[in-house]
């Protein structure tokens, strides 16, 4: 299985490329995609010289153009498909048909990946977007167990990558408006989640309080460790009984289940956190790397380093394993 | 440019009401509401099917009697053999128009005359000429779509049908995880169909006790119900031709008959408001996604009417 590891600078994708990886997914520095935080992401230049370094070391470049298009500024996401073809990137990564249409139209050479945003989630969507745009490879929504993808992966004529490290979305990607509904920005028009433009903390009798928008999205007690305020993260109110409603501060973890993500027909393993700096990026991507040589017995010991990295240094497998539902 | 009639469309029921409940509610807007077009099937839940299923012939038959236009909803989320089945039989053997909620119906209704749901992604014209070339010629856009966007779309494709989510509380996420089971100590797979128990939604509250969201099985909705009564006219001249409101558990024919009246020049836009509040009372209104802000912001309409219009 290849390791597609994620790049947020020119300085993190250099070190996925010492590390292993076997391609490397960024964006441009706009709205185009679906990590658009301050200081983050790549200039056409930085964009180009890291698909020649990548190139020359035999390793891919995938660029994700995964947000939805605003109407009326449509140029914006054609002229950033235009680059990353110009400049030689070995795959799209796109969630909006229209931007689909538009590449398969005009590069029919063009290798086309269906982004998780698009929630692809069954054999029936996925022939229809091979049929529409000639996509090549889905990555599929963190909703489906094991068993879903083996019974998917055998029905379509498409490769199939999901994600194995990370952050974790609760909900079905690319069809979530939690995050604008509270603060008018979200992944699909603006790719961005939770933003901490809207993040505030404030101090009330000793707890620690985090807000998102005009949002309580959780309260920490003295001694409690605090996190950052996941608006599908936080702790709520259902009922008069207070905890984490939709998801504990956890990331996805499916180390373990690596063997039965190949023997069901994955071809790649992606990692979450483009946000995420170079040195974690450098670690987890070695580890994981060293991980898929492994044998299953002597890959328990190379993920428990990793597992400390993880945020709230607690992880999940996620919707992987029926019970999560 | 003429402005057409809108057209009224009524979009699924999202929660579960138990059989009864489910067609009665029906029989009385076919009976009472001045509404032209209902989609109507379980949306949500493919656990849920069978609480309506019994019914929905009759109620078909009732609707289409009093002059509607049915088309039945596929489902949001489609992960299991079962579900996929049940959109490909449903595609297969319904005379009536199918309306896609997932990309699986997307598919399969290539070729045939049919509606897109608000909750496959429709951001820009671009993408609703993909879907119209492909047999689309209704699409509902997703709540979250400001109006300049509805604008412009409107403006590219002026002969196609848009419907805008004008009434409801919004559909904003939906998880393979459901959060109410979970609330009340069971999961998904062993649920007791527990959010029966919430025909409007299960109420999730900040830790300060702001109202934000309600929970409605796998799916999570916003806690106020979105209100385009003021910006209808804007939109309508602009070329709007359909406006769609979502059945919460009130009054949906005197809800109806307000946004009727309010299309047809008949009643005032505060006069309406009022009379809404008391149509569905207990509930905030928001319209903050339509006027570019936070979704659970409602702009007051002086303000609105500006950016309705630009």
């Amino acid at each position: 299985m290849e390791l597609i590891c994620p790049a947020g600078t020119p300085a993190a994708f250099r070190e996925a490329i010492e590390a292993g990886a076997d391609a490397i997914y960024c964006g441009f520095r706009d709205e185009t995609n679906a990590r658009n935080f301050p200081g983050l992401n790549f200039s056409r230049e930085e964009l180009r010289q890291s698909t020649a370094l990548a190139r020359h070391r035999g390793v891919q470049t995938f660029v994700a153009l995964n947000t939805f298009m605003r109407a009326g500024d449509e140029a914006l996401w054609y002229s950033a498909a235009d680059d990353a073809v110009t400049i030689g990137a070995d795959a799209l990564i796109i969630a909006d048909f229209g931007l689909m249409a538009y590449v398969a139209e005009r590069y029919p050479e063009q290798r086309l990946h269906v982004s998780v945003q698009a929630s692809a989630s069954n054999p029936d969507a996925i022939r229809f977007l091979v049929e529409a745009f000639g996509a090549k490879r889905v990555v599929l929504p963190r909703i489906l167990t094991v068993q879903d993808i083996a019974r998917l992966t055998r029905q379509i004529d498409c490769e199939v990558e999901v994600f194995a490290f990370g952050g974790l979305c609760v909900m079905a990607e690319g069809r979530c408006s939690l995050s604008s509904y509270a603060t008018g920005k979200s992944p699909n028009m603006n790719g961005v989640c939770s933003p901490a433009s809207h993040v505030r903390y404030r101090e009330e009798g000793g707890a620690l309080v985090s807000e998102l928008g005009a949002y309580t999205i959780n309260r920490f007690g003295p001694g409690e460790a605090s996190g950052y305020p996941t608006l599908c993260k936080g702790r709520f109110d259902v009922g008069g009984m207070e905890g984490y409603a939709f998801e504990d501060p956890v990331s996805l973890d499916v180390i373990d289940e690596i063997d039965a993500l190949k023997a069901a027909g994955v071809c790649a393993l992606k990692i979450e956190g483009r946000q995420r700096g170079k040195a974690y990026v450098a670690e987890v991507v070695s580890s994981l790397k060293k991980a898929l040589l492994a044998s299953p017995t002597e890959r328990t010991a190379l993920v428990s380093r990793l597992r400390a990295m993880s945020e709230g240094q607690r992880t999940t497998s996620g919707a992987y394993d029926k019970r999560w539902r | 440019m003429e402005t057409k009639r809108a057209a009224l469309s009524l979009g699924p029921i999202y929660y579960l009401w138990d059989g009864p409940k489910w067609r009665d509610f029906y029989f009385r807007i076919a009976d009472e509401a001045d509404i032209d077009h209902v989609t109507l099937g379980e949306t949500v839940c493919s656990k849920r099917q069978h609480f309506s299923e019994p019914h929905i012939a009759d109620v078909i038959e009732r609707l289409e009697a009093a002059g509607k236009q049915v088309t039945l909803s596929t489902l949001a989320m489609v992960t299991l053999e079962r579900e996929s089945r049940h959109v490909r039989d449903l595609i297969r053997d319904s005379d009536q128009r199918v309306e896609a909620n997932d990309l699986s119906a997307l598919g399969l209704l290539k070729g045939r005359p049919h509606s897109i749901g608000p909750l496959v992604n429709v951001y820009n014209a671009a993408t609703a000429r993909v879907l119209a070339a492909r047999g689309a010629d209704v699409i509902c856009l997703p709540p979250e779509l400001p109006a300049v966007s509805i604008r412009q779309m409107l403006q590219a494709m002026p002969d196609f049908a848009f419907e805008l989510f004008a009434f409801g509380r919004m559909p904003l996420a939906i998880s393979a995880r459901c959060a109410h089971a979970r609330s009340k100590g069971l999961t998904k797979d062993n649920c007791q169909f527990i959010c029966g128990e919430d025909p409007d939604g299960l109420p999730l509250r900040t830790l300060d006790r702001q109202s934000f969201l309600v929970l409605n099985g796998v799916q999570t909705m916003s806690n106020t119900c979105v209100v385009l009564l003021n910006d209808l006219a804007a939109l309508t001249e602009a070329g709007l031709t359909r406006v769609r409101l979502s059945p919460q558990d009130c009054d949906m024919v005197r809800v109806a008959a307000l946004y009727r009246a309010t299309l047809d020049g008949r009643i005032e836009g505060e006069e309406a408001l009022r009379e809404l509040e008391k149509a569905y009372s207990g509930i905030g209104f928001s319209n903050g996604f339509l006027h570019q802000q936070e979704g659970a912001a409602w702009v007051a309409r002086a303000r609105s009417a500006t950016t309705a219009d630009g």
